[in-house]
């Protein structure tokens, strides 16, 4: 689908929905609150049918956090971005990996790297991190560690 | 996790498979729950081998941070570099010259031979077959030699950077890799002799660790993970990057989604790539092995995402820039991470045995997963 048409096909799921100018696909900024009405819609929605979640992240940016989502349909072959802005002293989202299966993975190790909590998803712990890690989580921007180098 | 260890309430046995473990090949750690012999769920425990990539990316310049991917998936290290030098490049606006462009996606097909020999030979070795790996480290160790003429190592070579490759051809490569192909088709053949129509090796593959087409997605698999079940997903053919446009080469898909589909998708896509160098490797455009760039680059405020296709599927290269020489944020979307979180699925339900010939069809590379 090209990406005007794309757009519009959004913009009637989720007439709140703020498109980002600039980048190589189609990014959407959503609401913390829409997104699990509006990942299952893109799943589900046939003209759509966004089927795979090739990268989940989150980008640190000192005042708050961004859950980004990258978002590829295998049928149609369009991309898209999602970003959602989320507060960084109470992170919270809902997971999508009752969704796409692949994010439970993704979504275990922006929980221990960012400490955002993913709301609903049925396995929550450390996969990377040693058990019993404490402190800051490693890849927020304030984090530093005295043992190890991480920095130049 | 030892206090896991032992017989639960219903009986179930628990176990640990690594992390010091040879048929994980590195640091891999599975906690297993066991029914008698069958499996009830498998647990990865990451982050033996992880050394904080992104974080350190942070601290690194553009130029910098690329030698460090090298050493994810270091059985595709070309390709882990090509993806970076791309992703600058794409920020950058930098023209590469056709003769880099060549000399990239040579070195790239190389290394896919490379990985999937080694793939071959340990993953038979896992089954118990064990003269296959010296011949498949015959084979390998002569890309590798190949490679250390031009680029100066074996393994982590750092050869492609922003602009183009580190520098030429080394006189003799056309020679050699022309040597080494016109080999190895019948090499290819003898794998098969030896190998592929064996009835005990078959038997053990065939059926073993379905993975649905519908799955596959899901889970996010790519590489011949999911090509296996029929799920087409080659970056190359898919979102073409330097020259894959120009050369002919199909995209290997089985649809049986089991264990030896995906060992068939391997064994095929050796017989692409040598077919892609064979129509490179004589017309190696003369010019510039680099283009001319700044001694410091910047990219400019944005963010970047270029997607290429390792031996073992989707690298994803995410650039979040902020205008520094340093980049704001990096993310790997490795393929290994994703192929790993499909394992459990697969693997429920079947025989501890037959869990070697899953992971050894996921083709897993420990260090790209923790990365």
């Amino acid at each position: 689908m090209e990406l005007e048409e794309l757009k519009t096909n959004i913009t009637e799921l989720l007439p709140a929905a703020a498109f980002e100018e600039g980048g190589e696909w189609l990014t959407v900024h959503v609401e913390p609150s829409a997104w699990a009405v509006f990942a299952s819609q893109l799943r589900h929605t046939d003209s759509l049918f966004f089927d795979y979640l090739f990268c989940l992240t989150c980008v640190d940016w000192k005042t708050h956090l961004t859950m980004v989502y990258h978002l590829s349909s295998v049928k149609y072959r369009h991309n898209m971005v999602v970003k959602i802005k989320i507060d960084r002293n109470k992170p919270e989202i809902e997971t999508v990996s009752n969704i796409w299966r692949t994010a439970e993975f993704h979504e275990r190790e922006v929980y221990e790297m960012f400490g955002v909590q993913f709301i609903n998803h049925p396995d929550l712990r450390l996969l990377i991190l040693p058990d019993g890690w404490e402190g800051k989580k490693p890849l927020l921007k304030d984090f530093d560690d005295p043992v190890n180098m991480i920095k130049l | 996790m030892v206090e896991e260890l032992g017989t639960t309430t219903e009986g179930d046995l628990i176990i640990n498979v690594g992390p010091q473990h040879p048929a994980t090949h590195g640091v891999l750690h599975l906690v297993i729950t066991l029914n008698g012999e069958t499996i009830k769920k498998v647990e990865p425990h990451l982050g033996y081998i992880h050394r904080s990539i992104e974080k350190m990316c942070e601290s690194l310049t553009y130029r910098q941070f690329i030698y460090v991917t090298s050493r994810m998936d270091y059985l595709s290290a070309h390709i882990n570099n090509h993806a970076c030098a791309l992703c600058v490049e794409k920020g950058m606006q930098i023209e590469v010259p056709e003769r880099a462009q060549v000399i990239r996606v040579l070195m790239d097909e190389l290394t896919r031979i490379a990985s999937h020999e080694l793939w071959w030979g340990a993953m038979a070795m896992d089954l118990g077959a064990f003269t296959p790996f010296f011949h498949a480290f015959r084979e390998r160790e002569t890309i590798n030699d190949i490679m250390e003429e031009t680029c100066g190592a074996r393994l982590t070579m750092n050869y492609m950077v922003p602009g183009g490759v580190m520098a030429d051809l080394h006189p003799d490569f056309q020679k050699r890799v022309k040597a080494f192909i016109s080999l190895y088709r019948s090499k290819i053949k003898e794998y098969d002799e030896m190998l592929t129509g064996n009835i005990i090796f078959q038997n053990r593959m065939k059926g073993v660790g379905y993975l649905s087409p519908e799955d596959a997605i899901s889970y996010g698999c790519s590489g011949p993970a999911a090509r296996g079940s029929g799920v087409s997903c080659d970056i190359r053919k898919l979102y073409p990057y330097e020259v894959y446009n120009k050369v002919q080469f199909e995209e290997v898909l089985e649809t049986a989604g089991d264990s030896f589909a995906r060992y068939m998708v391997r064994i095929r896509e050796m017989n692409q790539s040598v077919s892609i160098i064979e129509q490179l490797i004589d017309n190696i455009p003369e010019g510039d092995y680099q283009a001319k760039t700044k001694a410091v680059l910047k990219l400019p405020k944005g963010e970047f995402y270029t997607r290429v296709e390792t031996a073992r599927g989707e690298l994803g290269v995410y650039i979040v820039s902020e205008g520094a020489t340093t980049p704001y944020r990096i993310k790997f979307r490795s393929p290994g991470f994703s192929n790993l979180s499909a394992l459990d699925h697969m693997a429920r339900g079947s025989k501890l045995g037959d869990l070697v010939a899953m992971m050894g069809t996921l083709d897993l590379v420990i260090p790209d997963i923790d990365r």
